[in-house]
């Protein structure tokens, strides 16, 4: 007997080594493939082939270059990391960025609570780069992609679509200096900074880390005790971990550790009681409390059609602020799932 | 490292530390202040009102959800806040077996047959206390004077009123409320007998400074959508100074009218049910707005000196109207499809 298995197609990147990319010479489509070769994915979570996202579609075209270096969830400080120390990185994957691109404006969006990192990239701007920094309000989650957009452009992506839509790109900034300092010389990625956090760490800290170390190595080198939950990601929308015999992956931006104490036991769920908290806290401004109410009911085809289900990219904030106590998010994700499933059904 | 049960959770992994019943407990919290002051004026009448009514309201909700399920939704608070509030807006002397069905009416017609506490259309307190007024008009319309010589001591005598008996006659003189005697002879309270209680009234609206300052902690503590009271407060206040100012003689003063009678009580206390009013930011404030509107139509030109409780009944029937008429602007919706999809 054996398993077959298929991987899907874009989920395949093999890295080949050794073809360095000359930024001075290089055409676009040299440098797609140079990051492509180099394996580069996005950084901050979703691990998005960043070759990918790069490819601009047929009659569209990129006009704003956005960095983002907002960090994605609370707790982690991946990014703020690297945009106090590889700045000259950061600014050669622009380079190679723009060279791709060719947008009309260059942006990098920080968050205010990183002050430090404004100032340090604003020093080590080239003078020959038109880039504009952006220094943005704190507000979770504004790292999201269309969140970004929307701050920095004031442009609103529509329902369903990418930001390239209104012409956007965002990259994350450390995926930028992922691209800095591996296209010149033609190598592949190796490693990425981690945040490793939460009160079950004695040693916090970001840790550049080899991807593929197991788990439970990291967690005996940084003093992990009496632990009870761990979760790769951030707390918002990090995954819990059910075993600790697995490795680090391109996509692992924190490793957060509770102990029993921080750990939400089952709390009691109370009645919904219309206070609209879920509603103030959607970034989409969405209807989490009809939807929760619809998701009891499995009216699963109503909450696509007419309240914007699939637009819900699961930040958590309507789940995190609920009085009640309403799984709200996690109603969202099973939903979707079903929804996907049937409209892949009725296309076949 | 050695092997650890670990716990699987789905995120968000992180809880705002602000749940339904530390809300609604909050508020029962915030009451005590406006609770003592009744008993300082009415004495132990007062106490009996509010416990008779309280007790109604946790045994109807007990007995009515089935054993568990009772249990479960009284730790939610919201029954004993429900009877506080009802109690409140009782005149003291109202005989107790009346405040016992209220109670239990609240509860029964305004929040069980709906379907609990989350589906209520109506603030199940004043539905409780409309059904007193419909039943019992007397009864709820006899005042008695505020601070007499050994209330801590006597019973309002018409408290005890036998079951369906012709109510004990009071031997106190009974006093008007600052609403009806200007209503009825033009006779205009001071401002400061207002603010601080000094004057006749029902438990809970004599003393509106006690309830601002309940009404700022839970707004502070966001326990409370602050629109709603500034917008009913605001409303009143605007539409008055303009009467006031066009004839002193005929109408009433701002003052008074923000100051007397239900308005505070329910303007910070009993609008601001979560259940019962509306969504939207722009649905608060139409809500805040006819609520407001109404209570000066009622109170000047409608048969009843007071109008607090129809005006929020009113409100609680339109908000559902306003969270379905009112667009909902969706992210990343052109205006042209935003229409289709309300909340």
């Amino acid at each position: 007997m054996g398993i077959y298995i298929e991987s899907f197609p874009s989920s395949s990147q093999e890295v080949i080594e050794g073809r360095a990319i000359d930024l001075a010479n290089a055409t676009a489509a040299e440098i797609l493939s140079g990051i492509q070769n180099a394996g580069i994915v996005g950084l901050g979570g979703a691990a998005f082939p960043t070759h990918v996202k790069l490819s601009i579609p047929e009659g569209k075209t990129c006009k704003y270059l956005i960095i983002n270096g907002v960090e994605c969830e609370p707790y982690l400080t991946t990014d703020h990391r690297v945009m106090l120390e590889q700045q000259e990185d950061i600014f050669m994957g622009l380079r190679y960025l723009i060279k791709a691109l060719s947008p009309q404006k260059v942006y990098i969006g920080i968050e205010a609570n990183k002050r430090d990192a404004f100032e340090k990239l604003e020093q080590y701007k080239p003078l020959d780069l038109a880039v504009e920094m952006v220094l943005l309000p704190v507000k979770y989650p504004q790292g999201a992609e269309k969140m970004l957009v929307t701050a920095i452009t004031g442009l609103e992506v529509p329902s369903g679509k990418l930001p390239i839509e209104v012409g956007a790109v965002v990259i994350n900034v450390a995926t930028t200096a992922e691209i800095g300092r591996l296209l010149p010389h033609g190598r592949g990625i190796q490693e990425r900074v981690i945040t490793i956090t939460g009160p079950g760490i004695a040693k916090k800290g970001n840790y550049l880390i080899t991807i593929g170390t197991p788990l439970r190595f990291i967690l005996d080198q940084v003093g992990a005790e009496d632990i009870k939950e761990v979760f790769m990601g951030g707390p918002m929308m990090g995954v819990s971990v059910s075993n600790l015999d697995i490795p680090i992956t391109k996509g692992t931006s924190g490793i957060v550790a509770f102990k029993p104490q921080q750990t939400l036991e089952n709390q009691a769920e109370y009645a919904c009681i219309r206070c609209g908290a879920c509603l103030d806290a959607c970034p989409l401004s969405l209807n989490p409390s009809q939807l929760g109410i619809l998701a009891k009911n499995e009216s699963y085809d109503l909450m696509a059609s007419e309240h914007h289900l699939l637009d819900c990219f699961e930040c958590g904030s309507c789940s995190y602020v609920c009085p009640s106590n309403i799984p709200l998010v996690q109603y969202f994700r099973v939903s979707k799932s079903i929804v996907r499933k049937r409209q892949a059904k009725a296309k076949s | 490292m050695k092997d650890q049960t670990l716990q699987i959770r789905t995120s968000p992994h992180l809880k705002r530390p602000m749940a339904t019943n530390t809300i609604m407990l909050h508020v029962v919290l915030s009451l005590i202040p406006v609770m003592a002051f009744a008993v300082y004026s009415f004495g132990i009448t007062a106490l009996l009102l509010i416990t008779t009514t309280t007790a109604a309201c946790v045994a109807t909700e007990y007995l009515l959800n089935g054993k568990e399920r009772g249990k479960q939704n009284i730790k939610d608070w919201s029954a004993v806040l429900t009877g506080v509030l009802l109690a409140l807006t009782l005149p003291p002397g109202f005989p107790l077996w009346m405040a016992f069905v209220g109670g239990m009416i609240a509860i029964a017609l305004g929040k069980f047959v709906f379907g609990g506490l989350g589906q209520n259309l109506f603030n199940p307190a004043l539905v409780g206390r409309a059904m007193l007024q419909a039943a019992f008009p007397v009864a709820i319309t006899t005042w008695t004077e505020t601070l007499v010589n050994g209330r801590f001591s006597h019973i309002i005598p018409s408290s005890l009123t036998i079951p369906f008996l012709e109510p004990i006659k009071a031997d106190a003189v009974s006093g008007a409320t600052p609403l009806s005697a200007f209503k009825f002879d033009k006779v205009s309270t001071e401002i400061q007998d207002l603010a601080f209680g000094f004057t006749s009234g029902s438990l809970g609206e004599t003393c509106a400074f006690l309830i601002v300052i309940g009404g700022v902690y839970l707004g502070v503590r966001k326990m409370l959508n602050w629109r709603i009271p500034v917008g009913i407060l605001g409303t009143v206040a605007t539409l008055t100074t303009i009467l006031y100012l066009s004839d002193p003689v005929t109408y009433p003063s701002p003052w008074m009218m923000l100051f007397s009678g239900g308005l505070m009580l329910g303007a910070v206390y009993m609008a601001t049910d979560m259940v019962s009013s509306p969504l939207s930011t722009i649905g608060i404030w139409i809500y805040s707005f006819v609520i407001g509107l109404l209570v000066v139509l009622i109170r000047i030109w409608g048969g009843l000196p007071e109008g607090v409780m129809y005006a929020i009944l009113f409100g609680n029937a339109l908000a559902p109207i306003l969270d379905k008429s009112i667009p909902h602007r969706i992210y990343g919706m052109s205006s042209k499809n935003q229409n289709k999809n309300r909340a």
